[in-house]
């Protein structure tokens, strides 16, 4: 499994998610498979799998947008927020 | 990061012995046994990468006494089975989920964040002397009083690490 990357989606012109998640959390697995499935765009991290300063970094990502270490947590449009696997927010929240 | 991944079978071989283990102490596994069989994996994982079996949905830092409280089964997982009916990542439940009469949703955070978390207390807290120390254990809340914490919880089978001086 990769640490970082992207997965181009189907939707074009749709809303920028990042998807941040543990590569060991079978929620994170729900989550990232429900974003599949409506098509989206996203880039993923697995913090598990960053190390290091690497890792701090995207502490300090979680940090500034208020949130703390959990997983899964997705950002849509760099603010809106969903902790935890949370299907019909995360389907309205992608307009699907 | 690891030498070698834990195989699909070692995840099944943790889940059976795991349930034996909570059935026989008045817990349950999560039913759903692709949805238990990933969690088991990813404890095998973390048991490789750090030396404990850290919780699997949460993020372990690679310090045991830092992460001791999320080696499974947590600190946190009575209070959510009661709470929600369901710990943390999902691997307990409640007698009413196990038996499909209500499902498990996402269940909050209740960890504080690393700030605010209290470290075991080591000093007896009661003011008049008592014959022996009294020890709880942090998982599931068990007390005993003897001189030093069980070697291993009688009831949830968390190690004496997980033990702190109550009374």
């Amino acid at each position: 499994m990769e640490a970082i990357g992207r997965v181009p989606g189907r939707v074009v012109g749709s809303h920028r998610t990042k998807f941040y998640g543990l590569s060991t959390c079978v929620w994170c697995k729900k989550a990232r498979q429900l974003l599949e499935e409506l098509g989206a765009e996203f880039d993923y991290v697995y913090v598990d799998l960053v190390e290091g300063k690497d890792r701090e970094a995207v502490l300090a990502e979680l940090t500034r947008l208020g949130r703390g270490e959990t997983f899964p947590t997705l950002v849509i449009d760099g603010s809106d927020c969903i902790v935890g696997f949370k299907p019909d927010e995360i389907r309205r929240a992608l307009g699907s | 990061m690891n030498a070698g991944l834990p195989s699909a079978a070692d995840g099944e071989a943790l889940r059976t012995r795991l349930e034996l283990e909570a059935e026989s102490a008045g817990y349950h596994l999560n039913p759903d046994l692709e949805f238990t069989r990933s969690l088991t994996h990813g404890l095998l994982v973390n048991e490789g990468r750090y030396g404990y079996r850290a919780c699997p949905c949460r993020l372990a830092t690679g310090d045991a006494a830092r992460d001791r409280d999320i080696v499974c089964p947590c600190d946190y997982r009575d209070a959510d089975l009661l709470d929600w009916g369901g710990c943390f990542c999902g691997l307990y439940v409640s007698a009413d989920i196990q038996e499909g009469k209500t499902s498990l949703a996402s269940v909050p955070e209740r960890r504080p964040p690393a700030a605010e978390r209290t470290m075991a207390p080591d000093a007896p807290r009661l003011g008049r002397a008592l014959s022996l120390p009294v020890w709880r254990c942090r998982v599931c809340g068990y007390l005993c009083a003897r001189q030093r914490p069980p070697a291993v919880c009688p009831i949830c089978k968390a190690t004496s690490d997980r033990f702190e001086a109550f009374a």
